[in-house]
């Protein structure tokens, strides 16, 4: 599957906020700048998943996971990241239980309705 | 699958990533050896790539000359991707630029080297046949 170049670009608008964000107030980016750093972050995407994919094809998995991620970024001299991405895998789990015990009592909540409405 | 992972807040206040996982998905996928990616790699991926903008950013600025106009410029990336060795990766596609002028005087340099030592080997060659 051939992709076009723009599909390997990420949002503008999102990371002109992550950088506004990062930078103090009233410093300005130039056009030329914020595209330089869009196709970083590109070209940094190519470059994580490569090292993650080695730890996956290490562990004989297919399946790149994320301790796969977590150890590319130690490899790859970014520790900084660790602790951050490790409170927001953490946060991630929680949000999917939370997901996933509400749909469950939402489902056993309909088939006690549709019992009594049976029953009824 | 939801492309933005929401955060606690409902209020949107707080996202735990922003970047859409729908195109950090198409980027990892190019890559010829990965065949496939769970849920959870997707995340931290897209959240790395958040945290290496912001590192990119401002140790950029941090060490560039822009600090005094306030302003972050290409040459504060092109620097940084040349002298440090974390970011040494983004080299080849954060070339350093440098004026037409300048390049079209190398050029004219080097034409003119060559010309000289073209000079100096027909010289040698007048001398062996007398």
């Amino acid at each position: 599957m051939a992709e076009r170049p723009e599909d390997l670009n990420l949002p503008n608008a999102v990371i002109t906020r992550i950088i506004k964000e990062a930078l103090p107030d009233g410093v300005n980016i130039s056009k030329e700048a914020r595209s330089a750093i869009s196709r970083a972050a590109s070209v940094f995407v190519l470059y994580a998943t490569s090292c993650a994919n080695n730890f996956a094809m290490k562990g004989k998995r297919k399946t790149l996971n994320a301790s796969d991620v977590l150890s590319a970024m130690e490899e790859l001299e970014f520790q900084r990241f660790v602790t951050p991405l490790k409170e927001a895998l953490e946060a991630y789990r929680r949000e999917q239980k939370g997901k996933k015990e509400a749909s469950e009592q939402k489902k056993k909540d309909k088939d006690k309705k549709t019992d009594s409405e049976e029953q009824g | 699958m939801a492309d933005v992972v929401m955060g606690k807040d409902k209020c949107g206040e707080q996202r735990l990533v922003s970047l859409p996982l729908s195109r950090i998905r198409v980027i990892m996928k190019s890559s010829p050896e990965v065949s496939s990616i769970n849920q959870e790699a997707l995340v931290l991926t897209a959240k790395a790539t958040e945290l290496f903008v912001q590192y990119l950013a401002t140790y950029s600025y941090r060490h560039g000359s822009g600090k005094e106009k306030k302003a972050l410029t290409y040459s504060d990336l092109s620097n940084t991707a040349e002298e440090s060795e974390t970011f040494q990766f983004l080299a080849d596609i954060l070339p350093k630029k440098i004026l037409a002028s300048k390049y079209l005087k190398m050029l004219k340099e080097k034409r003119e080297e060559e010309e000289e030592e073209n000079n100096n080997d027909e010289s040698e060659d007048d001398e062996v046949e007398s």
